[in-house]
C-alpha cells in the first residue's frame, strides 16, 4: 500500500495501464491513509462508498486509452459536484447538494478519474491559511499546527499527505501557489481562459482560475491537458490553441531568457527566502537559461488594488446568498430580517469583511476613487509584464514572503494575512499563468516555493521551465507521518 | 404647434407646462432568455420556464443570446439611433426576493442603442421626440403577496428575460402626446417583430418623469418619477394627477420633492413610495462575468438589410402612391397587419372605396367584437370582391352594408351571399321603368303636389321604389328615370 501512495500521478497511470494495479486497488489505498488521516481536516465530504463502487465498475469495464483511468481524485469544495454536497466551506452551503456539475470536473470524470470527496478550503476561497471554513483549519503534514496555506488548503495537505494522488483547486489571488509553496507541492494558475468556470462558486470572477495541483510538473501537465478546455457555457472562456503539455514536454531550456524583477525585493523578506531565489537564478544559469534584470514598476500597488477588485466582485457574486432559494436559511420577521439573520448566521467574519470592503468600495461616490483607480492599476500592472515580455520569456519570483506559519499565527492581523499573496496577486490582476513549484525549506525544515509568471496562453513554456529545475532540484519533503492514526 | 392645442394647468393667473419624460420597458420578443436558454412563454405554471441560471444557482454562470442582441440593434434602427459597436453589462446590486442574484444585469453607462427619435403624428403636424438612449437588462421574477397569508411566493418565470429599456428626451407635454409616442414605439416595434407591445401580459410598461414649469420658464421643474405604470391610459390618469399635484404645492409656495410615485389605478391618484435620500444605492459596476459586447460593421449592416418598411416610410409611400390623406394613412399604417390587409384588398379593388370600408365598417365591427385585425371575419379577398361588386354595380353601396353584415356572421363570400339571398341589384332600366310608372301610378296625389313644386316628395318616390324591389333597385338609375317620369 506505501507503494501506492508515493507514486506520482503519471507513474500511477502506468502502472494502471500495464494493469499492475487495479482501480481498486489505488482507491482503496487512498481511502485507507484518509481514514487515519483525519486529524488534518482535510475532508469536508467524502464519497468513498461511492469511489470503491465506480473503481470497481472502471476495473470490470474500464476504458484504458483515458487520461485518468480509474484514479481517484479529491477535488476543492469550490467545484460543484451532480449529487454531492458543495459547501464552498461555509455555513451558509453546508446543506447545499448542486444537481449539476462543474465544466473542469466533468474534465476530469470524462477522462476516467474517480471522486473521493471534497476538500477543506477557506470560506469561499477567501483566505491565506485555510483558517476561514466553517469546517475548521486544516493542518499541514509538513509540521504540527501549521497552516496549510490558503484557500486550496484542503487540497495542499491532503495532496502533500498523499491522501489524494493528484487534486484540483482554485487561484483567485494565489490559492493554489501559496498552499503549493508551503506544502512542497506544485501549483499551476493557467492563464484566465484556460480553464471555465463554470460550476465553481464564484469569488472574484474577472480573477478566479481552476488549475492542477500535484505532486511534480508533469503531473501539472497531464492535468492541465485534461481540464484547460474552451467551454461555450463561460462567457469569459478562450478559444485558443492549446498544446498537448504532458507530451510535448521538454527539460531544454538553453537560451530562454528569464527576468527577475526588482520590485520584489521587499522588504523585510527573510534571508531564506532570498537565497532561495538566489539558487534558482543560478540553477537556470546553470540549465543554460539568460537571466535578465528588469523592473515591473507597479508591483507595490498591486496588492491594494487587488484588495479593493476582489471583494467588490465578491461582496456582488455572494449576494446571491439570501437563503430565498437554498442554502442556509435563518427565519425573520420581514424579508430584511431573514436576510440580516441569514447572512450573519451564515457568513463567516472574513466573508463579511470582505462583503463590507467590497460594498464600500462600489458605493457612490466612492466608486471613482476606490474601484476605478483599482481598475486602471490593474491595467498598469499588466502593461508592466507586457513591457518585460517583450525582453524575456519567464518571470523568476519567489511564491511567497514567508514559509508556512502556525496556526493562529496571523488570524488577528488580517493585513499580515492578505501580505502573504504579494507575490501572487499581479499575476492574477494580469490574467497570466503561474506555477510555484517546491524549491527548498527554510530553517523549521518547512517547504519554500519558486514561482514562475509565462506569458498568457504560453503553459508550456512555463512547465519546461519548471520540469528542467525540478529535475536538478530533486526536492524531497520526507514527511515524517505524524498525523496517522 | 399652434397656442391653442398646448395642454396647460392653470392655477389663478399662472399656467403651467408639462413635462414628460418615459422610460419605457418592452420585453424582448424573442424564445428565450437574455443569459440563459430557458424559454419565455407567457402564462406558464409559476417556476417552470427556470434555469440553473436563472435562479442565480452557485457556480452559474450568463451567456448572452445573440438573438436579444439583433432584436435591440433592430429597434435602434427602427428608432433611428446610433448602435454603440461597444456596450458593457452592469450589476445593479439590491436585494430582493425576486432578484435571485442580488443583481440585474443591465447596462449603464454604455448602452447598446443611443440618441435617436420617434415622429409623433399631431392633428396640427408632426412633432420629433427624441430618443436618449436604449439598453438591454434583465427582467426579475415576480413576488405573489395574497395566495399565501404567511408567506410570500415567488415565481422565477420572469427572471431573466430580455428588456429593452427605452428612455425618451423630456420631450413630451400631454396625456395626449404621451398616447401618441407609446403607440408609435409600439407600432415600430410591432412592425421589426422585436416586441408584441402586449400591454395586458406586462411585455410594455414604463416608469413616468413629470415635473412642471411654469410658461415661458426655460428651465425645468423637480421631477418626480411614476414607477412601472401599464396602460396607456393610466399613464394619462397618472401625469393628469402628478400634474395637478404638483401644481397644488407650487401655487401654494411649496417646492417639489424629487421622489418615486406609485399610481395607484384604484384611488387615480399617485403617491409617494420613496424620496431621493431612500433611493438605493445599486454600485453598479461592468460584469466580470461577460465580456464587453462589441459589434461588428458587417452584423450591424446585416440586420439593417432585415429592417422592413417602417410606419413613417409607409404613410409617406400610401399618400403619393394611394393619393391617401395623411389622416388616412396614418389609421392605416400605425399596425403592420392592418397596413397589409389594407394592401391586400387593394391589389384587385378600388383604393378610395377599400380604404372607406376599412377605416369605417371593418374597424368597426372589430372595435365592436374587441377583435385585431388578424381575426377579422372578413378576409382581406371577400373584402375586396364586396368592394368590386359595389363598383361594378352588381349591389349598392346600401346592399353592401347588409352583405357586409352576413359576412361577418358567416364568414362567406359576397358573391355566394347575394346569390343565396338575392340581393343582387336590380339594374335593367325596363324593370326599372315599370316599377316607377306602378308608384306614379299608386299616388297620383302626390305627383300632383310634386309637380306643384313640393321637390321634398322626390324622396318619397325613391323611397317607393326601393320598398317594391326591396332595396336592390340600382339607386342611380331609379333616380334618372324617376326624374325623366315626373317632369
Amino acid at each position: 500500500m506505501s507503494d501506492i501512495i508515493n507514486l506520482t500521478l503519471s507513474a500511477l497511470i502506468n502502472k494502471i495501464k500495464k494493469k499492475e494495479l487495479s482501480s481498486q486497488e489505488i482507491t482503496n489505498a487512498y481511502i485507507a491513509r484518509a481514514e487515519k488521516s483525519k486529524d488534518l481536516n482535510t475532508y469536508i465530504t467524502t464519497d468513498f462508498e461511492n469511489a470503491i463502487k465506480k473503481a470497481k465498475k472502471f476495473d470490470e469495464k474500464g476504458n484504458f486509452d483515458y487520461k485518468l483511468p480509474g484514479v481517484p481524485i479529491a477535488i476543492k469544495d469550490l467545484f460543484c459536484t451532480n449529487n454531492l454536497k458543495t459547501t464552498a466551506g461555509s455555513k451558509i452551503l453546508s446543506n447545499f447538494i448542486p444537481s449539476y456539475e462543474s465544466t473542469v470536473t466533468q474534465h476530469l470524470w470524462d477522462e476516467g478519474a474517480i471522486l473521493l470527496g471534497k476538500l477543506n478550503c477557506d470560506e469561499f476561497a477567501m483566505g491565506s491559511s485555510n483558517e476561514t471554513s466553517f469546517f475548521g483549519n486544516v493542518e499541514s503534514p509538513v509540521g504540527k499546527r501549521v497552516v496549510p496555506g490558503g484557500s486550496s488548503g484542503g487540497s495542499a495537505s491532503a495532496l502533500a499527505a498523499k491522501l489524494t494522488p493528484t487534486t484540483i483547486g482554485t487561484d483567485t489571488g494565489g490559492s493554489i501557489r501559496q498552499p503549493a509553496s508551503f506544502t512542497g507541492t506544485v501549483g499551476l494558475k493557467p492563464t484566465y481562459g484556460s480553464c471555465s468556470r463554470y460550476g465553481i462558486v464564484a469569488f472574484a470572477s474577472s480573477l478566479d482560475q481552476a488549475g492542477p495541483m500535484t505532486q511534480d510538473v508533469s503531473d501539472a501537465a497531464l492535468m492541465l491537458d485534461v481540464i484547460s478546455k474552451y467551454d461555450t457555457k463561460d462567457s469569459t472562456s478562450v478559444n485558443f490553441k492549446r498544446g498537448d503539455y504532458f507530451k510535448s514536454l521538454s527539460s531544454n531550456i538553453k537560451g530562454k531568457k528569464i527576468g527577475i524583477p526588482k520590485e520584489y525585493r521587499v522588504d523585510g523578506m527573510p534571508r531564506e527566502i532570498e537565497s532561495l531565489w538566489q539558487d534558482g537564478i543560478t540553477l537556470l544559469k546553470k540549465l543554460g537559461a539568460k537571466i535578465i534584470d528588469i523592473s515591473l514598476p507597479h508591483t507595490k500597488y498591486a496588492l491594494p488594488a487587488y484588495y479593493i477588485v476582489a471583494p467588490a466582485e465578491a461582496s456582488s457574486n455572494l449576494a446571491r446568498y439570501d437563503g430565498v432559494k437554498y442554502g442556509y436559511r435563518s427565519e425573520g420577521e420581514s424579508l430584511i430580517s431573514m436576510y440580516e439573520n441569514t447572512r450573519s448566521e451564515g457568513f463567516g467574519d472574513e466573508v463579511k469583511r470582505r462583503i463590507m470592503i467590497g460594498t464600500y468600495v462600489l458605493s457612490s461616490g466612492y466608486y471613482d476613487a476606490y474601484y476605478l483607480k483599482a481598475q486602471k492599476i490593474r491595467r498598469l500592472i499588466k502593461n508592466d509584464f507586457d513591457e518585460a515580455y517583450k525582453s524575456v520569456d519567464a518571470i523568476l519570483t519567489p511564491s511567497t514572503p514567508s514559509s508556512a506559519f502556525k496556526i493562529g499565527d496571523k488570524t488577528d492581523d488580517p493585513v499580515s494575512m492578505y501580505l502573504n499573496d504579494i507575490f501572487t496577486v499581479p499575476v492574477n490582476l494580469s490574467g497570466l499563468p503561474a506555477i510555484s513549484i517546491p524549491a527548498g525549506k527554510d530553517k523549521n525544515n518547512y517547504p519554500l516555493g519558486l514561482q514562475l509568471i509565462g506569458k498568457a496562453f504560453e503553459e508550456q513554456n512555463l512547465l519546461d521551465i519548471s520540469y528542467s529545475m525540478e529535475r536538478e532540484l530533486s526536492f524531497k519533503n520526507n514527511l515524517q507521518d505524524w498525523w496517522i492514526k | 404647434m399652434s397656442k391653442n392645442k398646448e395642454y396647460l394647468i392653470k392655477r389663478g393667473n399662472s399656467e403651467y407646462e408639462v413635462i414628460i419624460g418615459l422610460e419605457v420597458h418592452a420585453q424582448v420578443l424573442s424564445k428565450s432568455k437574455l443569459f440563459s436558454d430557458s424559454p419565455t412563454n407567457f402564462g406558464a405554471e409559476p417556476n417552470t420556464q427556470v434555469s440553473l441560471v436563472d435562479a442565480a444557482f452557485p457556480g452559474m454562470l450568463p451567456v448572452i443570446n445573440e438573438f436579444c442582441i439583433k432584436q435591440a440593434v433592430k429597434t435602434g434602427i427602427g428608432l433611428n439611433a446610433a448602435i454603440n459597436k461597444k456596450s458593457i453589462f452592469d450589476r445593479k446590486n439590491y436585494f430582493y426576493a425576486d432578484l435571485p442574484q442580488g443583481y440585474q444585469i443591465s447596462q449603464y453607462k454604455d448602452p447598446i442603442v443611443g440618441e435617436g427619435s420617434i415622429l409623433l403624428d399631431l392633428p396640427d403636424g408632426e412633432k420629433k421626440v427624441g430618443i436618449e438612449r436604449l439598453h438591454l437588462e434583465q427582467d426579475a421574477g415576480k413576488s405573489i403577496h395574497d395566495i399565501d397569508p404567511q408567506n410570500t411566493l415567488v415565481d422565477l418565470n420572469r427572471s431573466g428575460v430580455a428588456l429593452m429599456e427605452i428612455v425618451s428626451k423630456p420631450d413630451l407635454r400631454s396625456p395626449e402626446e404621451v398616447n401618441l409616442y407609446i403607440k408609435k414605439l409600439r407600432s415600430i416595434m410591432r412592425y421589426l417583430g422585436t416586441c408584441d407591445g402586449n400591454m395586458q401580459e406586462g411585455s410594455l410598461r414604463a416608469d413616468v418623469n413629470v415635473s412642471i414649469r411654469k410658461t415661458g420658464e426655460k428651465k425645468l421643474g423637480t421631477r418626480c418619477e411614476i414607477k412601472n405604470v401599464n396602460s396607456i391610459k393610466f399613464m394619462q390618469m397618472a401625469i393628469e394627477y402628478e400634474a395637478n399635484r404638483q401644481a397644488d404645492i407650487l401655487e401654494e409656495g411649496g417646492s417639489i420633492d424629487q421622489e418615486t410615485r406609485l399610481f395607484d389605478t384604484k384611488k387615480n391618484e399617485t403617491r409617494s413610495m420613496r424620496s431621493k435620500e431612500d433611493a438605493h444605492d445599486y454600485r453598479y459596476f461592468p460584469d466580470p462575468d461577460l465580456l464587453p459586447l462589441e459589434l461588428t460593421d458587417d452584423f450591424i449592416s446585416k440586420i439593417k438589410k432585415e429592417i422592413p418598411e417602417l410606419p413613417d416610410e409607409k404613410k409617406k409611400r400610401f399618400v403619393d402612391k394611394f393619393k391617401l390623406t395623411p389622416y388616412e394613412a396614418n389609421i392605416l399604417v400605425s399596425d403592420i397587419e392592418t397596413s397589409k390587409y389594407f394592401e391586400d384588398v387593394i391589389k384587385n379593388s378600388d383604393i378610395k372605396l377599400a380604404t372607406n370600408w376599412i377605416t369605417g365598417e371593418l374597424f368597426a365591427l372589430l372595435n365592436d367584437r374587441n377583435l385585431e385585425i388578424s381575426q377579422s371575419p372578413i378576409s382581406s379577398i371577400n373584402l375586396s370582391s364586396l368592394i368590386n361588386l359595389i363598383k361594378d354595380g352588381t349591389i349598392s353601396g346600401k346592399i353592401a352594408k347588409t352583405v357586409f353584415e352576413i359576412m361577418a356572421n358567416e364568414s362567406k363570400d359576397p358573391k355566394s351571399i347575394i346569390d343565396e339571398k338575392g340581393l343582387k341589384q336590380q339594374s335593367d332600366p325596363k324593370e326599372i321603368e315599370k316599377i316607377v310608372n306602378d308608384v306614379i301610378k299608386e299616388n297620383p296625389k302626390n305627383v300632383e303636389l310634386f309637380k306643384s313644386g313640393k321637390d321634398k316628395l322626390f324622396g318619397f318616390f325613391v323611397g317607393q321604389v326601393m320598398k317594391k324591389t326591396d332595396g336592390k333597385a340600382n339607386p342611380k338609375l331609379v333616380n334618372d328615370i324617376l326624374k325623366k317620369k315626373l317632369n
